[in-house]
């Protein structure tokens, strides 16, 4: 009878333990908050080049304020994606959200995970002035601020490989139509035009993002995030669909693209390392290259323009697609005591100096006004050169997949994974684009 | 995700009831591993059923019940009949590799040979990595670019291995190979060793060879064992997700989109939990309808096989 008991003692309480460590695998989105200070959770991006300066404000941050406290954690891109969702799901958000902004961003609005910054941002109008005003877009929903634009201005730009250029004996594009002549003066001497990190589906979209502004401008696109009816039957959309099946048909990106995955940096190797001459992506992609790429960025090797104007397009060239910021909002579901951890937080470290010199220090482009003064190290130029596209910009569209809901998001990366393996024709890909507008 | 508990290996050896007492012990034993089966198994699984009639994105705290919308939506979503083609590719594909090759080498393992206790070692070696480390690792091997072929110079292993539909499909059912031949290899040495000795013995004063003892008594004796091992291979091989998810990730395309990466991008990458539920009960009942089927064709399974022995 004694050993009976023991048994089910010891196996009620394994059980009991294993379920218990199970409950409290989140990170803990009601963090008892010990003492008066809050403890607030943030989750964030890992790597380079965001990752240390994201660090170091938390730094900053606790060291300033004893009695409160911050605790990151950090996720490769794709499977933050996928894990905020399934926390906020299971109320097991963290108390600091990090996102891209708009259609994400509505979607956790929509379901009341996301605490009204409106009033926090009209009382304290010195700390909205301090951010750059066209980053509050993509933080805005029906009229409200939800979020707090934080980091960099990220336009979508084509870098080149100087190097691969000069060997090649080549110059660099003025338009779609020089880029269409490189592609097989590359592929003749064995380099890849373009690196592209199919894999990942984003990397793709970002083409078309470009080759659809350049084309039609940006009306098709606000006509689809409108929700209007067959928004994507232009015929501007057929050409520029074929446009990128002819690029994949042309073999302008490298051998096994489909197959190569954006969360391990392969696509920016592949430039760095001159087995691509080319590569459209986001500015965040200098930082990488200069932190991976050894002497490639220091030794100049690195070139960057915006996307070059298609002939014959009704686009305006100015125009650039990208992430106006990257934005931190606050999980409604925290407690008071962490809430306010969290906005003195925004108030403070993510304003100050530091936070600004560190952004710029990584190679970015901060959301934080009058950095331009701060623009004085090896990578001035690119800077420069990134707040002058930002800020030129006729149109600065948000990147599709953030702008749209999930739903429609997924049903678009599908679609252009299955273009770029031309599993799909262009009419069949207008078609399915069209019936998921709105949704 | 609902994960299906694979059925325990028979063993052949009859085990002796020792009365009562002892049954009361077991039911105690069996205990936790219940407890866990029920609220990690059954549980959830009521739990999907359910939200397979509801609509939710996830995020919301409300669950709304929609009735039969997000079956319909994900019966008719036009990307299922290429997931379905893709599972069962992968399953018939996958057995068809593994259960010869499990059979031969857990034969050779049985036996008393000089170098088979190493031997052994090594092939359990890839049963110990987890899929997503494996994955990684031949994803990088076999990139294109960065990968042995391109590092090395060696045109012949430098091919679009994961970025060709076809080939995509042969390198997911290689790896897969790699990694689950050696378990069934270890469940196919343990039924060959319980094979008595004298069976041989009987073959070899009749002057059967080598091989004609191989298909005439280690394969006919090996039947249940290749019922159970075939079980745990096509059950199995619907959840295959975290090594296709970090391999392909689905691609190139929808090459090697199976049920359980689609269930996957329609729950959490385009938030409708209710389809994807939908496509979980889906894989759930054809996992059951699987191993029911293959236990119906092994016959009752309590039947000895050792009759004549």
């Amino acid at each position: 009878m004694k050993r009976r008991t023991l048994l089910t003692l010891s196996a009620g309480a394994a059980a009991g333990a294993a379920l218990a460590a199970c409950g409290n695998e989140g990170p803990g989105g009601g963090g008892s908050g010990s003492g008066s200070g809050g403890s607030a959770s943030y989750w964030s991006l890992s790597g380079e080049p965001g990752q240390p300066y994201r660090q170091a404000a938390i730094d900053r941050f606790n060291k300033a304020n004893p009695d409160s406290k911050i605790t990151p954690t950090f996720f490769q891109n794709d499977a933050y994606k996928a894990k905020i969702k399934t926390a906020l799901g299971a109320n097991q958000a963290p108390t600091l959200i990090w996102g891209w902004g708009g259609g994400g961003l509505k979607s956790y609005v929509e379901a009341g995970q996301v605490e009204d910054l409106t009033d926090f941002f009209a009382k304290d109008a010195a700390l909205k002035g301090k951010l750059l005003p066209g980053s509050f877009g993509a933080a805005t929903v029906n009229g409200k601020i939800y979020a707090m634009p934080v980091e960099t201005v990220q336009p979508i730009v084509l870098y080149y490989n100087k190097k691969i250029f000069d060997q090649v004996g080549v110059s660099a594009p003025q338009t779609y139509g020089d880029i269409l002549d490189l592609i097989p003066k590359f592929n003749a001497k064995g380099i890849a035009p373009f690196s592209l990190a199919g894999q990942s589906r984003w990397t793709n979209m970002m083409w078309l993002e470009f080759m659809l502004d350049r084309n039609a401008g940006s009306e098709v696109f606000d006509n689809v995030f409108a929700g209007k009816a067959g928004a994507w039957s232009d015929p501007a959309v057929l050409d520029m669909l074929t446009k990128v099946q002819d690029l994949v048909k042309m073999n302008a990106f490298q051998k096994g693209f489909a197959s190569t995955a954006a969360d391990t940096n392969a696509d920016q190797a592949l430039l760095y390392t001159g087995k691509a001459a080319m590569m459209v992506h986001g500015s965040w992609s200098y930082g990488i290259q200069k932190a991976n790429g050894g002497k490639f960025v220091p030794d100049g090797g690195l070139g960057w323009m915006n996307f070059p104007p298609i002939d014959g397009g009704k686009g305006d060239p100015s125009n650039t697609v990208g992430n106006p910021g990257q934005y931190l909002s606050l999980s409604s579901k925290a407690s008071a005591a962490d809430k306010e951890t969290a906005k003195k937080f925004f108030s403070t470290v993510l304003v100050d100096d530091e936070e600004k010199a560190g952004w710029v220090k990584s190679g970015g482009v901060p959301v934080i006004a009058n950095s331009e003064s701060l623009f004085t190290g090896d990578d001035a130029q690119f800077q420069k050169d990134m707040s002058t596209i930002a800020s030129n910009a006729k149109t600065f569209a948000q990147s599709w997949d953030q702008a749209l809901s999930p739903t429609a998001a997924e049903v678009l990366l599908d679609n252009i994974a299955k273009l770029f393996q031309l599993q799909v024709s262009p009419q069949q890909w207008v078609d399915n684009m069209n019936g998921v507008i709105g949704k | 995700m609902t994960t299906l508990a694979p059925p325990a290996v028979r063993g052949q050896e009859p085990t002796r009831s020792s009365g009562g007492r002892s049954g009361s012990v077991l039911v105690w034993m069996v205990l936790p591993a219940f407890v866990m089966f029920i609220f990690f198994g059954i549980i959830p699984l009521f739990g999907v059923i359910a939200l397979s009639f509801a609509t939710w994105n996830g995020i919301t705290p409300d669950i709304q019940l929609s009735g039969l919308t997000s079956w319909t939506a994900a019966l008719t979503n036009p990307n299922l009949p290429n997931a379905l083609w893709v599972t069962f590719l992968i399953m018939g594909l996958s057995w068809l590799v593994q259960t010869p090759l499990s059979i031969l080498l857990g034969t050779f393992m049985a036996r008393q040979t000089r170098y088979r206790g190493f031997l052994a070692v090594l092939y359990f070696i890839p049963l110990l990595l987890s899929s997503a480390a494996i994955a990684i690792t031949y994803k990088s091997l076999l990139d294109p670019n960065f990968g042995l072929g391109a590092g090395l110079g060696i045109e012949a292993l430098n091919q679009n291995w994961l970025g060709q539909a076809n080939l995509a499909i042969a390198t997911l059912i290689f790896v897969v190979s790699w990694q689950f031949i050696p378990f069934h290899s270890l469940i196919y040495q343990g039924a060959v060793r319980q094979i008595p000795a004298s069976m041989y013995e009987a073959a070899q004063i009749d002057g059967a060879g080598r091989v004609r003892q191989f298909f005439n008594i280690t394969l006919p004796q090996l039947k249940y064992t290749i019922i159970t091992s075939s079980t745990l291979m096509a059950v199995g091989s619907l959840t295959f997700f975290d090594l296709i998810w970090v391999l392909t990730a689905g691609g190139p395309g929808d090459a090697t989109r199976a049920l359980a990466v689609q269930m996957y991008q329609l729950g959490f990458q385009a938030s409708l939990m209710g389809p994807a539920s939908a496509i979980a009960v889906i894989l759930v009942l054809v996992g059951v309808g699987l191993s029911l089927l293959l236990r119906r064709i092994g016959g009752r399974a309590d039947q000895s096989q050792l009759e004549g022995a």
